[in-house]
C-alpha cells in the first residue's frame, strides 16, 4: 500500500518535470542559441550548449542594429502608458464608487457593456485620427490609446467600495478637499490594486504587437516586437542573432514578473471572479 | 451643479473623454467606414469615399479569402480551446495535490510562456519547427517519427500554431483553475470517499460539476481571444503556406494596412465583433440559466 502511494508520488513529479522541461526548453535553447557564434544552431542534432561562447550576436544588435532605440522606444511607451493610465483609471474609479451624480450607473453600464467590443475594430479610424493629428511614428501614437482602460476603472472601483465611508467623510470634516482626499487618503490606501493594474498594463504594453506595427512605420520609431518582427524579414537565416533580440525582448517583461508575480497571480483571480 | 457632483465630473473627465474620443467615436467612425468604399485615394482626399451600402458586406460573402481566413480562424478556435482548457485544467489538478513539494516553483515555471512577448516566442518556435534543425522534429525524431515540414506544409501549419497557442496560454487559465479547485470544499470529497466512491467518480461527480461555472467563464475569455489571433501567422508564416494560415484579424490588416481598402477591411472588423458579440450573448444566457 505505501509503496503504491509512493510510486503514484514519484510519478506525479516525473509529470510535473516533463511538462516543466516542455514549458522552459525553448528559452533555454533561445538564451542557449544567443551566445553561439554564427551558424552554430543550425546543425543536427541540434545544440543545448554553445561549442563556444560568444557576444557577437548583442554586439550586432546594438551597434548595428539600433537595439538601443527600440529598447529606449518600448521603455518610453510602456512606462508612460502605465502611469498615465493609473492616474485616469484611478480617478474615475474612485469617481464611480464614491460619488452619487445623475447618470452614475447608467455610464458606468454603457462602459462595462463596450468592453465587448474587440479594440480591432477601433483602429482603422483611429489610425486616420491620429494621422491628420501628426501623431502616426510618435510616442503619442501608442500613448493616447492607452490612457484610459474600462477594465482598468472597473478594478479600482471594486476596490475603493472596500474603503470605508467614514475615513473619506473624517478626511472632509479635518478640511481636505477632493483632490486631496484622492491624492492623500485614497490612492495610498489604493496600493496593492494600483501595482496589479500597473503590471497588467506594463506588460500588455511592452508585449502588443499589431497596434504598434500600425503607428511605428517608421524604423527609428519601432518597438522592440516590431523590430524583431521587422528583424524576422530580413535576417530570418541569423538563427544566433534572432535569439539574441528575442532574449533582449523578453527578458525586462521576464524581470518585472518575477519581482512582483504575486500582483501579477492576484490581478488574474480578480478578472477570474468577475465573471 | 452641487460641489460634489462638479468634483465628480472633473475626476471623471480624463477618463471618460479619452475613452469617447479614442474608442467610442472610433468604433463609430468604423462602422459609417465598412458602408463606403474608403480606399488609398480617399485617404488623401476624404470626399473621395462613397457611401455603397451593405455592398462590403455583400461582397466579403463572396469573397473565397475572407471564408478561408473565417475557416482557420474557427478551427484555430475549435481545437485549440478545448486543447488549451483541458491542459490547463490537467496541470491545475497536478499541483493541486495537498503533499506536493515546490509547489511555488512548479506554477512559476508553467507560467513563464504567459508572460513572455508573442512576437518574441514565435520568433523562438519558428526555428524550433526548423523541418531539418529544429527541435520538434528532433524530439520527435526520438520516438521514431519521421521529419515533418511543420511551417511549410498547409496540412501542419495550423496544428504548429495551435500547439504554439497551447503552449503560450495554458498556464493562465491554469492559475483560475487552481482557484477554483481551492473553493471546492473538502468535506464533499469526504462524503464520498466514505461512500465508497472512487477517484475517477470524484473527479466526475465533484470536480467536474463544481467547476463548470469556472470552466465556462474560461472557455468564453479563450474563445474570444483566440478568435483574434494575428501576431503567429504574421511571424511564422505571414498566413502562408497556400493562406492555410491566414487569419479574420491577419486579413483585416492586410486589407486595411497593406492595400489601404479601409472600408472594406472595416467591414471585416465588424464581422469580427459579431462573432464576440455573440459568443458573449451566449455566455450571458448560459449563466443566467445557471441561476435558476
Amino acid at each position: 500500500m505505501l509503496s503504491e502511494r509512493n510510486a503514484g508520488k514519484w510519478l506525479l513529479y516525473l509529470v510535473l518535470i516533463v511538462i516543466g522541461i516542455i514549458t522552459l526548453a525553448p528559452f533555454a535553447w533561445m538564451l542557449s542559441a544567443s551566445f553561439m557564434p554564427t551558424g552554430q544552431a543550425n546543425t543536427y542534432p541540434p545544440r543545448f550548449f554553445p561549442g563556444s561562447i560568444t557576444t557577437e550576436q548583442y554586439e550586432a544588435l546594438f551597434s548595428r542594429l539600433k537595439l538601443l532605440r527600440y529598447l529606449l522606444n518600448s521603455v518610453i511607451v510602456s512606462v508612460s502608458v502605465t502611469i498615465i493610465s493609473l492616474f485616469v483609471n484611478s480617478m474615475a474609479g474612485y469617481a464611480f464608487a464614491k460619488y452619487r451624480f445623475p447618470g452614475r450607473d447608467r455610464i458606468f453600464r454603457l462602459l462595462l457593456a463596450a468592453m465587448v467590443i474587440p479594440g480591432q475594430v477601433t483602429m482603422l479610424p483611429l489610425f486616420l485620427m491620429l494621422n491628420r493629428m501628426g501623431l502616426i511614428n510618435t510616442y503619442w501614437g501608442i500613448i493616447i490609446p492607452g490612457m484610459a482602460g474600462i477594465f482598468g476603472i472597473f478594478l479600482i472601483r471594486q476596490y475603493v467600495f472596500s474603503i470605508p465611508d467614514s475615513l473619506i467623510e473624517a478626511a472632509r470634516i479635518d478640511g481636505a478637499g477632493d483632490f486631496r482626499i484622492y491624492w492623500s487618503l485614497i490612492l495610498p490606501l489604493c496600493k496593492p490594486i494600483l501595482v496589479t493594474l500597473a503590471i497588467f498594463t506594463f506588460m500588455g504594453t511592452w508585449n502588443d504587437f499589431l497596434w504598434p506595427l500600425i503607428v511605428m512605420t517608421k524604423d527609428t520609431m519601432y518597438t522592440l516586437p516590431v523590430a524583431l518582427a521587422n528583424l524576422m524579414g530580413e535576417h530570418a537565416q541569423d538563427t544566433e542573432l534572432m535569439m539574441a533580440g528575442s532574449v533582449l525582448t523578453i527578458l525586462p517583461v521576464m524581470l518585472v514578473f518575477l519581482a512582483l508575480q504575486k500582483y501579477y497571480i492576484r490581478g488574474i483571480m480578480m478578472g477570474g471572479v468577475k465573471g | 451643479m452641487n460641489p460634489s457632483t462638479r468634483a465628480a465630473w472633473l475626476f471623471l473627465a480624463p477618463a471618460l473623454s479619452a475613452i469617447t474620443v479614442f474608442f467610442f467615436l472610433p468604433v463609430i467612425v468604423a462602422f459609417v467606414m465598412s458602408l463606403t468604399d474608403f480606399d488609398i485615394y480617399s485617404l488623401a482626399d476624404i470626399s473621395k469615399a462613397r457611401f455603397v451600402g451593405v455592398n462590403n458586406y455583400w461582397n466579403l460573402l463572396h469573397d473565397a479569402l475572407f471564408w478561408k481566413a473565417l475557416r482557420n480562424t474557427t478551427y484555430f478556435v475549435v481545437v485549440g480551446v478545448p486543447l488549451s482548457i483541458a491542459t490547463s485544467l490537467g496541470a491545475a489538478i497536478l499541483l493541486n495535490n495537498r503533499f506536493l513539494k515546490f509547489k511555488s516553483l512548479f506554477r512559476l515555471a508553467y507560467f513563464t510562456p504567459v508572460v513572455t512577448t508573442l512576437v518574441a516566442v514565435a520568433v523562438v518556435w519558428r526555428y524550433i519547427y526548423h523541418p531539418r534543425f529544429g527541435l520538434m522534429n528532433y524530439w520527435l525524431g526520438l520516438f521514431g517519427v519521421n521529419p515533418i515540414d511543420w511551417l511549410g506544409d498547409p496540412v501542419w501549419a495550423m496544428p504548429a500554431l495551435i500547439i504554439l497557442a497551447v503552449w503560450k496560454n495554458f498556464g493562465y487559465n491554469m492559475i483560475i483553475f487552481i482557484a477554483g479547485l481551492q473553493s471546492i470544499p473538502d468535506e464533499l470529497y469526504e462524503a464520498a470517499h466514505i461512500d465508497g466512491a472512487g477517484k475517477w467518480q470524484q473527479f466526475r461527480n465533484i470536480t467536474i460539476p463544481m467547476l463548470a461555472p469556472t470552466t465556462l467563464f474560461v472557455g468564453i475569455i479563450t474563445v474570444i481571444g483566440y478568435f483574434q489571433f494575428f501576431a503567429e501567422p504574421y511571424v511564422m508564416t505571414q498566413g502562408g503556406p497556400l493562406n492555410s494560415t491566414l487569419s479574420i484579424v491577419l486579413l483585416m490588416y492586410q486589407e486595411g494596412f497593406r492595400w489601404w481598402r479601409m472600408g472594406y477591411s472595416s467591414s471585416i472588423a465588424f464581422v469580427l465583433f459579431f462573432i464576440v458579440f455573440v459568443i458573449t450573448l451566449i455566455q450571458l444566457k448560459v449563466q443566467k440559466s445557471r441561476v435558476v
